[in-house]
C-alpha cells in the first residue's frame, strides 16, 4: 500500500501485517507522530461473557462483556509467550469511545462499530442480541474495530484509546473529563441542521453523494442477499426429505435397497451442508455491513466540511455587511436598508458624536471580523487538507478491502459448488448400484 | 461381449429375467465414475469407454439404456416416436407424431415403416392390447386429458414431454415378447390408416374395458406370491407420491431462489456504475450471478420436463398392475367357485366339465403370464428408476459445474488489479 500525503501522517497500510512485517516497514517506524499502535502492541477481543447487574435505574439487566487482550509486540517475538493484559468492556463503552473519537477527530473517517441490533436477518438467523452466533459475530466486529483504530495514523496515538485498551477502571470518567460532550452536542446540532453552503469544495460534495449511493446499494444488496439465503436454505433442506423417503423405500426393495439407502444418506448430508455454507456467507455480509456503516462515517466528514465552510461563509458575509455599514456611515449614503437608517431618516440625523462612536465600534467589529474570517479560513483549509488525506486513505482501504471481500466470496461459492458436485457424484454412484 | 442368453419368446414357463445376467451388470463396475485408470474398456459394440468424466459415463449409460432388455444383437424390432406436427382442420386442431419402425421380423411385410399417429391412436392401441392380452401388463400412456385453461396442449414443453412418454410406451410394447407380436400393434406400426372399431375405443378408463372380466365371483385368498405383489404395490404407491411432492417442492424453492438471484445480480451492476477501481470486479460478480441464474433455470426446467412426468407414469403403471392383479383374482375366483360346485356334485359321478378345465387353464396361464410380466416390470422399474435418479444427479452436477466454471473464471479478474497495484505502489 502506498504512503500518501503530508509528513505528519504516514499511511501504515494493511492491518493484516504480522508484527515482523510491520517492523520491516522502516519508512513508517522513522515517523514519530502517527506511528501505528499496532506495531507496538497486539490487540484482540478474545472472549465474550454474559453478566447480570444493576443498571442506572437500579433494575436487573443482562448484558455481554468482551475481553480485550493486549500484549507488547516485542514479548511475542522474543519467543516466550507472556500472559496478555486484559480487561472487560461492554458494547456501550465501545460506543462511548467511538463518539469521543468522532468529536475529537472530525476530519477522520472513523471506523464503525458492528451493528447494535441484528439487521438484514434471514429467516433462520436469530435477531436476538443474546444469541451466541450474534455475540460471536459481534466479538469479531469489535476486534476489527479496535484493529482499524489501532492502525490509523491519527487515531492510533490517541491517549483515550490507549487507556480504553489498558485501564479498566475510571476510564469512563477520564473520557468525560476531556469535555468532549460539549463539542458532541454542538456537533450533533450542526449535523442535523439544514443550511446552504455557497461554495462547497466540489470533491466533498461528490464524496457525500458517493457515500449516499454506497449506503443505498449496500443496503439493497444485504436485503436481497438475506432473502436469497432464505430460499437457498429451503432448497437444501427439502432434499433431506429424499433421505427419509429413500430410506423407507429401500426397506421394501430387494436389489435396489442398498443403493437407495446410501443415496439417502448423501441427500441428508447435502441438506445438512447448507448450515455451514450460510454461516460463511454471513461473514461476507458482515464485511459489507462494515462498509455500509463506513459510508455513514464518510458522509459525516463531508457534512463537517460543509459546516466549517458554512461558518466561514457566515463570517465573511457578516464582515462584508459590517464593512458596508462603515462605508455608508462614512459617506452618508445608504445603500442597504437598515431600520436604524430609516428611523434616522424619519426622526432626524444622528449627531456627529454619535456617528463617530458608531464608526469606532464598527471598526473594532470589522477588525474582529477579519480575525474571525482569517481563523475560519485557516480552519477550513486545515480541515479540507487533513480530511482529504484521510478520505484518500479511506478510498484505498475500501477498494482493497472490498476487492478482498469479493475474492473470498467467490472462493466461498467455488467451495460450495465443489461440495455440491461431490455430494451428487456420491449419490449418483449409489443410484448406479441400484 | 454378450451379456446373457437371448430371451425365449414364449410367455409361459420361461426363466425369470432376474435369473439372467443383467446386460449392464458386467460393465457396471467399469462404468462407475472416477475409475479413470481403466483405459481398455470396450463397449459391447466395440467403441472404447471414456471414464474420465462423470458426465461422459452418464451419457454412456443413457445410450446403453436403449439396449436394456435385449442384447443388441438379437433385437429385431426398433420403434421410435418423433417429429411432432400440428394439424389444423375446420373441426379441430391436434398433434400427430411420426412413428418409425425398423424390423427384420417376418410378421411384417416391409423392413421399415413411417406412419403418423395421434394420441387417440395410441389410446386405441392400448385399449386393444388390454382387450386382447388381458393376462399381460400393458405399459401406461401419458395422461389423456389436460385442463384446457391450465396447460397449453400445443406448447413445446408439453408436446415434447408427451412425445417422450409415447416413445417409451411403444418401446416397452416392442420389447415385450408377447405384446410385440400382437396384430393390433402390427397394424398400428404399419397400416396407412388405422381401421379403428370405434365402439371399444370410446372406453377411456384404462383397465375397465376388458371383455374378459368375469366379475361377480367371491374373491378368494391370493396365492402368496401375488399377495406379495399386491402388498408391494400398496407400499410403493405412497412412496412415489412422496417423491413427487418432494420433487415439486424442490422445483418451487429453486424457482423462488432463482427469482431472488435475478434481483441480486443486477445490484452489483448498479454498484459498479459509481465505482472506479471496483467497477470491473463488481461487474464480474454481476455476470457470474447471472450465469448461475441461467444454469439454475435450466436445472428446474429439466427436472420439470424429465423427472416429474416419469414419476407420474409409474403411478399409472402401478394402477394398471393393480387392475391386472384384480383380474387375475377374478379368474381364480371363477375357477375355484366352479370347482367347488363340481366337487359338491362329486357324488353324482359326472366327469369334470370341460368348463372347469378351461378355467383351470386360464388361471394357470394368467398366473404364468403375470409372473413373467411382473418380473419384467420389476426389472424395468429398477432400470427406470436408476436412470431417473442418476439423471437427477447428473442434472445437479451439471448445474454446479456451470456455476463452478463461472466463479473460477472470475477469480483471475478479481485478482488482476491487485497484482498491478502491487507493482506500482
Amino acid at each position: 500500500m502506498a504512503d500518501s500525503g503530508s509528513e505528519d501522517i504516514a499511511v501504515i497500510g494493511n492491518t493484516d501485517l504480522t508484527p515482523s512485517e510491520s517492523e520491516n516497514n522502516l519508512k513508517n517506524t522513522m515517523v514519530e507522530k502517527g506511528t501505528s499502535l499496532l506495531k507496538k502492541m497486539e490487540i484482540s477481543v478474545a472472549e465474550a461473557e454474559k453478566r447480570t447487574g444493576k443498571n442506572a435505574v437500579n433494575m436487573q439487566e443482562t448484558y455481554t462483556v468482551y475481553l480485550i487482550e493486549t500484549r507488547p509486540v516485542d514479548a511475542a517475538s522474543e519467543g516466550n509467550n507472556p500472559v496478555p493484559d486484559s480487561l472487560w468492556r461492554r458494547y456501550s463503552e465501545f460506543e462511548l469511545l467511538r463518539n469521543y473519537l468522532l468529536v475529537t477527530y472530525p476530519f477522520v473517517v472513523v471506523p464503525p462499530l458492528p451493528e447494535k441490533r441484528a439487521e438484514f436477518v434471514w429467516h433462520k438467523l436469530s435477531a436476538d442480541n443474546m444469541d451466541p452466533d450474534f455475540v460471536e459475530r459481534r466479538r469479531v466486529g469489535l476486534e476489527n474495530f479496535l484493529l482499524r483504530v489501532a492502525s490509523h495514523p491519527a487515531l492510533s496515538s490517541d491517549k483515550i484509546f490507549y487507556l480504553f485498551l489498558t485501564e479498566e477502571n475510571g476510564w469512563k470518567e477520564t473520557v468525560f473529563e476531556t469535555g468532549f460532550q460539549a463539542k458532541a452536542d454542538s456537533r450533533l446540532k450542526a449535523l442535523h441542521a439544514t443550511f446552504r453552503v455557497k461554495n462547497p469544495d466540489k470533491r466533498f460534495a461528490e464524496m457525500k453523494h458517493y457515500g449516499d449511493e454506497l449506503q443505498a446499494v449496500i443496503s439493497q444488496l444485504l436485503r436481497v442477499r438475506a432473502r436469497a439465503a432464505d430460499r437457498l436454505y429451503g432448497v437444501y433442506k427439502v432434499h433431506g426429505n429424499y433421505g427419509r423417503v429413500f430410506s423407507e423405500w429401500s426397506a421394501i426393495e430387494k436389489e435396489m435397497g442398498d443403493g437407495l439407502q446410501s443415496a439417502g444418506h448423501h441427500m441428508d448430508a447435502y441438506a445438512a451442508s447448507v448450515d455451514d455454507i450460510l454461516e460463511e456467507e454471513e461473514h461476507y455480509a458482515d464485511q459489507l455491513k462494515e462498509y455500509l456503516f463506513y459510508a455513514d462515517a464518510l458522509r459525516t466528514v463531508c457534512r463537517k466540511h460543509e459546516l466549517t465552510q458554512y461558518e466561514l461563509e457566515m463570517a465573511v458575509q457578516d464582515l462584508t455587511s459590517k464593512k458596508q455599514q462603515r462605508e455608508e456611515l462614512a459617506t452618508g449614503t445608504i445603500r442597504t436598508f437598515s431600520l436604524k437608517g430609516m428611523t434616522s431618516k424619519l426622526f432626524g440625523q444622528e449627531t456627529p458624536e454619535q456617528r463617530e462612536a458608531k464608526l469606532k465600534m464598527l471598526e473594532t467589529q470589522i477588525e474582529e471580523g477579519e480575525e474571525l474570517v482569517k481563523e475560519r479560513n485557516s480552519e477550513c483549509d486545515e480541515f479540507v487538507k487533513s480530511a482529504w488525506v484521510d478520505i484518500e486513505r479511506f478510498k484505498e482501504q475500501k477498494d482493497h478491502d472490498l476487492r478482498e471481500a469479493l475474492i473470498s466470496y467467490a472462493i466461498m461459492q467455488i467451495s460450495m459448488c465443489k461440495k455440491g458436485i461431490q455430494v451428487w457424484n456420491n449419490a449418483k454412484e449409489c443410484f448406479n448400484k441400484m | 461381449m454378450s451379456a446373457g442368453a437371448p430371451r425365449s419368446l414364449a410367455s409361459s414357463g420361461q426363466k425369470s429375467i432376474q435369473d439372467m445376467c443383467h446386460p449392464l451388470s458386467a460393465e457396471e463396475s467399469a462404468l462407475s465414475p472416477g475409475r479413470a485408470a481403466d483405459k481398455d474398456l470396450i463397449l459391447p459394440n466395440g467403441t472404447p469407454v471414456d471414464t474420465s468424466s462423470p458426465a461422459s459415463s452418464s451419457s454412456l449409460l443413457n445410450r446403453l439404456q436403449l439396449d436394456d432388455d435385449l442384447d443388441g444383437e438379437t433385437r429385431d424390432l426398433f420403434v421410435t416416436v418423433d417429429d411432432p406436427k400440428k394439424h389444423v382442420s375446420t373441426m379441430e386442431t391436434y398433434i400427430t407424431y411420426r412413428v418409425c419402425t425398423k424390423t427384420s421380423r417376418t410378421e411384417f411385410d416391409l423392413p421399415e415403416y413411417l406412419v403418423r399417429r395421434r394420441y387417440q391412436d395410441f389410446d386405441w392401441l392400448r385399449n386393444k392390447l388390454e382387450e386382447s392380452q388381458p393376462t399381460h401388463l400393458i405399459p401406461p400412456l401419458p395422461e389423456k386429458f389436460v385442463m384446457k385453461g391450465v396447460v397449453d396442449r400445443f406448447s413445446e414443453e408439453f408436446v415434447e414431454t408427451r412425445r417422450k412418454a409415447l416413445d417409451k410406451f411403444l418401446k416397452r410394447v416392442a420389447d415385450h415378447p408377447v405384446l410385440s407380436f400382437n396384430e393390433h400393434f402390427n397394424a398400428f406400426l404399419s397400416a396407412k390408416d388405422l381401421n379403428k372399431r370405434q365402439g371399444l375405443a370410446l372406453l377411456t378408463k384404462m383397465g375397465e374395458s376388458v371383455k374378459f372380466v368375469t366379475g361377480g365371483y367371491k374373491p378368494r385368498a391370493r396365492p402368496a406370491e401375488f399377495a406379495a405383489m399386491g402388498d408391494y404395490l400398496d407400499l410403493f404407491t405412497p412412496k412415489l407420491g412422496t417423491i413427487d411432492r418432494i420433487a415439486q417442492r424442490i422445483i418451487k424453492e429453486q424457482s423462488e431462489f432463482l427469482m431472488e438471484l435475478r434481483e441480486y445480480g443486477p445490484v452489483y451492476s448498479s454498484w459498479s456504475s459509481f465505482e472506479e477501481d471496483l467497477h470491473d470486479p463488481l461487474e464480474g460478480v454481476s455476470g457470474c450471478v447471472s450465469n448461475c441464474s441461467s444454469a439454475l433455470e435450466e436445472l428446474t426446467e429439466d427436472m420439470s420436463e424429465d423427472f416429474l412426468p416419469v414419476l407420474r407414469e409409474y403411478v399409472l403403471y402401478i394402477e394398471s398392475m393393480k387392475n391386472v392383479l384384480k383380474k387375475r383374482d377374478q379368474v381364480q375366483a371363477e375357477y375355484e367357485t366352479k370347482l367347488e360346485a363340481v366337487v359338491f356334485r362329486e357324488d353324482k359321478k359326472t366327469p369334470v366339465p370341460t368348463d372347469v378345465e378351461k378355467c383351470q387353464d386360464r388361471v394357470e396361464c394368467f398366473n404364468a403370464d403375470l409372473k413373467a410380466d411382473w418380473d419384467r416390470w420389476e426389472n424395468n422399474k429398477r432400470q427406470d428408476f436408476r436412470h431417473l435418479l442418476t439423471g437427477m444427479a447428473d442434472k445437479n452436477i451439471q448445474y454446479y459445474e456451470k456455476c463452478l466454471a463461472a466463479w473460477e473464471s472470475l477469480i483471475p479478474l478479481l485478482q488482476d488489479k491487485q497484482e498491478a497495484e502491487g507493482e506500482t505502489s
